[in-house]
């Protein structure tokens, strides 16, 4: 029962936002602005890809931040928070709103990714797997912090400047971990090499996870 | 290694640290004191969202702002000691960046509080945002330190092994007056907790006097 409402409050997001898309195409645009900005400051130059790897996370954070507090905002905006508080389980909300942030965010990263490999030729990547294995893992991550504080924040007065300040430093281990493993995708080391960083990865989204899941019921129903 | 000095009241001259080895006595019983009142605060945040007794947010709030006193001062003595020794008086050691991230996770702690304005409702977010921020800060503090290659005492690679106080390589001299510091700080942090608590409760009372009249 709750799996399949919160397959529903999925779809529902999806639904919501397709309706009117200038939330997503405002998401977009600064996908594409912070991009030209990354491209303009490089110029001439040649960063090297430690520090083109550290550029690639700080755009995906900020995408991030940006855009993945919409979800609760939304529906205390709309005014719909009630209703859906009335009809859906605590559990089947938090659940359907994370599998959207994580597709969300990870359809933002795989752009901004595909976009540093097209345009800057600096950013040679050797060994994929890793590359791709830590942008699906950095998104798990992100999206599992950034709903529950978006719920917290939901709540708040001062909700749009509120999330990053909330957000970076709990944010932080997985950003400096999803640097450490694309630069050892840049370098060309072997897959087994940044199991560490994975481990690191895998095991904050699922701490963050069972942790949102205990708390999520206090800061939704108040 | 070090000559042990001859009278009490002496402090060990240590060949190329001399007087800046007096930073330990302050730095480490400052920064364990943070610490302390950090689990405090998140331990107070729990029990208020178990109890919902209005008083638990009370003391969740005094030991944070106490904590961040203390942070920046860690901070502080830490790149004090940083600029003598390492060059520099930041360098992105990983002990150096946790202190910094426990300094920006309080200070989202107050920022958070300030934009909500019931009691209850201020309570119960800034108690889940203790919580979350207090699940990633135990591996921060504890854990990365020690196994990341750095320039504080205690990293991997540091042939002193964990650091002058877990492997207790000070003079008697020196480990007397430096248990007698960190002593010193955690009742001293106590006593100010004490006293900032006691005074949130008047103020509140106060406050719901002045609300009801």
């Amino acid at each position: 029962m709750i799996a399949a409402t919160a397959y529903h409050i999925f779809i529902k997001e999806f639904v919501s936002e397709f309706r009117t898309r200038y939330a997503l195409n405002a998401l977009l645009m600064f996908v594409v602005t912070t991009l030209s900005i990354i491209l303009f400051s490089i110029g001439q130059e040649s960063p090297s890809p430690d520090v083109l790897s550290g550029t690639l996370w700080i755009v995906i954070f900020f995408s991030a931040m940006s855009g993945l507090s919409r979800t609760f905002v939304a529906e205390e905006e709309r005014g719909t928070s009630l209703t859906l508080r009335l009809l859906a389980h605590s559990s089947s909300v938090y659940i359907g709103k994370l599998i959207y942030n994580f597709i969300l965010i990870l359809v933002l990263s795989f752009i901004i990714a595909a976009a540093y490999l097209l345009f800057i030729n600096e950013f040679s990547v050797k060994t994929y797997e890793i590359f791709w294995l830590t942008i699906l893992l950095g998104s798990a991550g992100l999206a599992s912090a950034s709903t529950i504080l978006a719920a917290i924040i939901a709540k708040a007065n001062t909700k749009g400047t509120l999330f990053p300040v909330l957000a970076f430093p709990v944010l932080l281990p997985l950003l400096l971990t999803c640097i450490n493993a694309t630069k050892l995708a840049t370098e060309g080391a072997f897959l087994t090499e940044a199991l560490k960083e994975f481990q690191i990865l895998l095991s904050f989204t699922i701490v963050m996870i069972t942790t949102s899941m205990l708390v999520f019921d206090f800061v939704w129903k108040d | 290694m070090v000559k042990s000095p001859t009278t009490w009241y002496e402090f060990p001259f240590i060949p190329g640290l001399e007087e800046k080895a007096r930073n330990i006595i302050f730095h480490v019983p400052i920064s364990w004191s943070t610490v302390v009142a950090f689990i405090m605060s998140t331990i107070y945040g729990i029990l208020y969202l178990k109890k919902k007794d209005i008083d638990y947010d009370l003391r969740s709030v005094s030991s944070a702002s106490l904590g961040l006193l203390l942070c920046v001062l860690a901070t502080v003595t830490g790149a004090i000691w940083a600029k003598f020794n390492w060059g520099s008086f930041w360098n992105w050691d990983p002990r150096q960046t946790s202190i910094f991230i426990l300094l920006l996770i309080y200070g989202a702690y107050f920022v958070l509080r300030s934009a909500v304005e019931e009691e209850e409702r201020r309570a119960t977010l800034s108690s889940v945002y203790s919580i979350i921020a207090g699940v990633t800060v135990p591996f921060f503090i504890f854990v990365m330190p020690r196994i990341m290659s750095g320039l504080h005492p205690g990293s991997l690679g540091d042939e002193q092994g964990k650091g002058p106080v877990l492997e207790f390589k000070m003079a008697t001299n020196m480990l007397m007056v430096f248990f007698g510091a960190l002593i010193g700080f955690t009742v001293l942090y106590f006593w100010m907790y004490s006293l900032k608590v006691r005074q949130m409760r008047v103020e509140r009372q106060l406050q719901q006097i002045t609300d009801t009249q």
